[in-house]
């Protein structure tokens, strides 16, 4: 180690994984349901999807996490997004690539994806 | 990238539950249901709720699993881990309140500590330096190299308040300023990890869960007084401790923060370790260095102070793993910070280990100034059984006891000395009213006798003497004279033993003499122990009139000292059953066998 920078890096770096470990209540939580009805549906990539892109855009204040069915298993694989101060959003019918989307534009941008929500699907 | 961590405790009393194995299941389990990319297991080091283990945490959600067995592990991963079901029923159950899951921060276990120096146990995995790193570790290392000087480093020490944990209390920051006051070739840096006091397993959990927060100040150590050269002293009985020192010390190594010319600065800077064979008096600082110089673990007079001639005679600095366990987080967080917290005299927190007749045994870390009532009763969980506090026992063989009339005195430094205890390394046993005073006395002098090293008189015969008439009083052969006698010799020992193991032996004796004198004279005077604890005081016998004449007892008696009696009591179709005393070795398996309460002690 020959400088501070360097150990910056390696916080920088570490801090990360750790994060998950820290009780935030400020933090978004995306829940992905992952019962039976949402598994069959194809939860799985779109749960890995979302974890990816959190990463990889380095996204601090977001946990993902698995839920139960919450009964509208012909609309799975559903994730509702929770934003402390904000209404719930549910979206359905989620893809990893429409999961992708949501990260840029809800969880980054705070643009919520009207196409994706139950709302815009059950009309 | 990990969608969820699953911490599991490594701390040694998990590992005696099988944590390791619990961990290992996991994994297979995680890889069975294809989630190993998805989900980390990490092995930590002491979440501090022992009495709770094995414990397993699974975050973001932050979830509390308690007393987790291997079996268990299927159904968590299948229902908590993959589908997102969290199997309420083998969380900790304060944690479950009807259909909401409560933080953990918020049980009255966790509610009320101040997690300081402690506060990665149970967060990172103690083998990965870079979760340490994550912690903002070695960022205090590195401030005090780049920004700070020497002096600068001694006076914020100075400032913060911050006191020896290991028990005496001397101001660390003083012990620093007097080891750098010395010129010399070599200074050393030492590490007291030689935690002896039966009942203290503080520093282990330190060592376990948070091994480089160690190496870390004692860098900080070194570049205030002047030192290249560091050793860990630390018991070859905490085995896990020592495992995870190494990596961390080879770690720090490879990232070159340990070693020559750290951060760039010309600052070298290295660390060794020390195994002890397990002598309490190697705890004491000039033993503890006489002993990493390969010698025989004998105490030394003072002066010279180690600050002065220490290890191979050169100046030396000595503190305890927890005061290390403060010091980089008073550097990132300055004096003030640190000085906020705890009383005027002693700052910041004291972690302590509770043991003993209480609820929560485990490792609490709280603010100076907390009352004992608090620790036992809120934090701790009371006494179990619906048993009565009696006393707890502080700082080990050195310390005393404090009676339940001062619960509410507010615990630092100077009031524990003040009723008669002391705050010693962290021990805290907790007694109900079905311990003996008279027989705990016993119990720590018999500790001291064995630990004394001999070297100087007082201590080597005086223990002894005081031991023969405390055993004396416990087999109802003492006298009244005796327990003045006793006192006396207390004092003459604590007035002239070499080192503090022989200074503060009597403590035990003194401060039940103190507080439980009654006790002591119904020991001599009516022959009674009123615990109902000393053997040769006590009697077992069977009340006819009660007996069913079921022969258990006599089954169950490992001397055959139970016999049938022709005595028929009114309304029973079988004799009585009756002890013999002169055969009768009470061991009290009769008692504990016994039905219908038919035998009696006393």
């Amino acid at each position: 180690m020959k400088s501070l920078a360097e150990l910056q890096a390696i916080r920088d770096r570490a801090k990360a994984e750790l994060n998950i470990r820290k009780e935030n209540p400020n933090a978004a939580r995306v829940l992905v349901g992952m019962a039976t009805c949402g598994i069959a549906a194809g939860a799985r990539p779109v749960l890995n999807a979302f974890t990816e892109e959190i990463a990889k855009r380095g996204l601090q204040d977001v946990t993902v996490t698995q839920t139960g069915c919450i009964g509208i298993c012909q609309y799975e694989p559903v994730v509702e997004i929770e934003i402390p101060g904000e209404e719930k959003v549910t979206y359905v019918k989620m893809t990893p690539e429409k999961a992708v989307r949501v990260v840029n534009d809800h969880l980054v941008n705070k643009n919520v994806v009207a196409e994706y929500t139950i709302g815009a699907n059950t009309k | 990238m990990y969608r969820s961590n699953v911490l599991v405790c490594g701390g040694t009393g998990c590992t005696s539950s099988n944590s390791l194995q619990i961990a290992q299941t996991l994994k297979d389990e995680l890889k069975k249901q294809g989630l190993d990319k998805e989900v980390n297991v990490i092995t930590t080091g002491c979440f501090g709720l022992c009495a709770l283990g094995p414990i397993m945490v699974v975050y973001p959600e932050g979830s509390f699993y308690s007393m987790v067995k291997v079996e268990d592990i299927p159904e968590i991963v299948e229902e908590h881990l993959l589908k997102g079901r969290i199997v309420t029923r083998l969380l900790y159950q304060e944690t479950v309140e009807e259909d909401t899951v409560k933080s953990l921060n918020k049980t009255a276990f966790y509610a009320k500590q101040k997690r300081v120096a402690l506060r990665n146990c149970g967060v990172i995995d103690p083998e990965k330096i870079d979760d340490y790193i994550a912690q903002d570790g070695y960022a205090a290392l590195g401030k005090v190299l780049t920004e700070m000087t020497r002096e600068e480093v001694i006076q914020t020490m100075l400032d913060s308040g911050l006191r020896g944990r290991g028990g005496a209390g001397f101001p660390t920051g003083l012990k620093w300023k007097f080891a750098a006051a010395n010129d010399a070739d070599q200074k050393y840096v030492c590490c007291n990890a030689d935690e002896g006091d039966p009942g203290a397993f503080m520093d282990r959990s330190v060592l376990e869960g948070d091994p480089h927060v160690v190496l870390e100040a004692m860098a900080i150590a070194g570049y205030a007084i002047g030192a290249s050269k560091g050793y860990i002293y630390v018991r070859a009985e905490y085995p896990i401790a020592v495992k995870r020192l190494q990596i961390a010390i080879d770690q720090a190594h490879e990232y070159g923060l340990l070693g020559d010319d750290i951060f760039g600065t010309g600052f070298n800077f290295d660390i060794q370790l020390r195994l002890g064979a397990g002598a309490f008096v190697c705890g004491e600082e000039t033993a503890l260095m006489t002993s990493i110089e390969g010698k025989r673990g004998e105490p030394r007079p003072r002066p010279p102070f180690p600050a002065v001639k220490g290890l191979y005679q050169k100046p030396t600095t000595l503190n305890n793993v927890e005061t290390y366990a403060n010091i980089p987080q008073i550097i990132l967080k300055g004096a003030e910070w640190f000085a906020s917290m705890g009383t005027e005299k002693s700052k910041g927190t004291k972690v302590f280990a509770l043991g003993g007749k209480i609820e929560h045994t485990g490792l609490v870390e709280v603010p100076m100034g907390t009352t004992l009532r608090e620790i036992v009763e809120e934090i701790g969980g009371g006494i179990p059984n619906g048993k009565k506090f009696k006393a707890a026992q502080t700082g080990g063989p050195s310390g005393g006891c404090i009676p339940a009339e001062h619960l509410d005195v507010p615990i630092d430094y100077d009031n524990l000395i003040a009723i008669g205890s002391m705050m010693g390394s962290g021990g805290l046993i907790v007694m109900d009213e079905t311990t003996c005073m008279v027989d705990i006395a016993k119990f720590f002098l018999e500790f001291t006798v064995d630990e004394s090293c001999g070297k100087c008189t007082p201590c080597r015969i005086g223990t002894k003497r005081l031991l023969e008439m405390l055993e004396k009083i416990t087999k109802g052969q003492g006298t009244l004279e005796m327990i003045d006698e006793m006192e006396q010799l207390c004092y003459y020992i604590k007035a002239n033993s070499l080192c503090g193991l022989g200074q503060t032996a009597p403590n035990p004796v003194l401060s039940t003499l103190r507080y439980f004198r009654d006790e002591y004279v119904a020991h001599v005077v009516d022959k009674k122990c009123p615990a109902g604890v000393c053997k040769d005081l006590l009697e077992y016998t069977i009340v006819k009139d009660n007996c069913m004449g079921c022969s258990l007892c006599s089954r169950k008696c490992p001397v055959g000292a139970i016999t049938v009696t022709d005595y028929i009591p009114a309304g029973k179709k079988r004799p009585a059953f009756e002890i013999d005393h002169s055969k009768c070795i009470k061991c009290g398996a009769c008692m504990d066998s016994c039905k219908f309460n038919a035998i009696i002690k006393g």
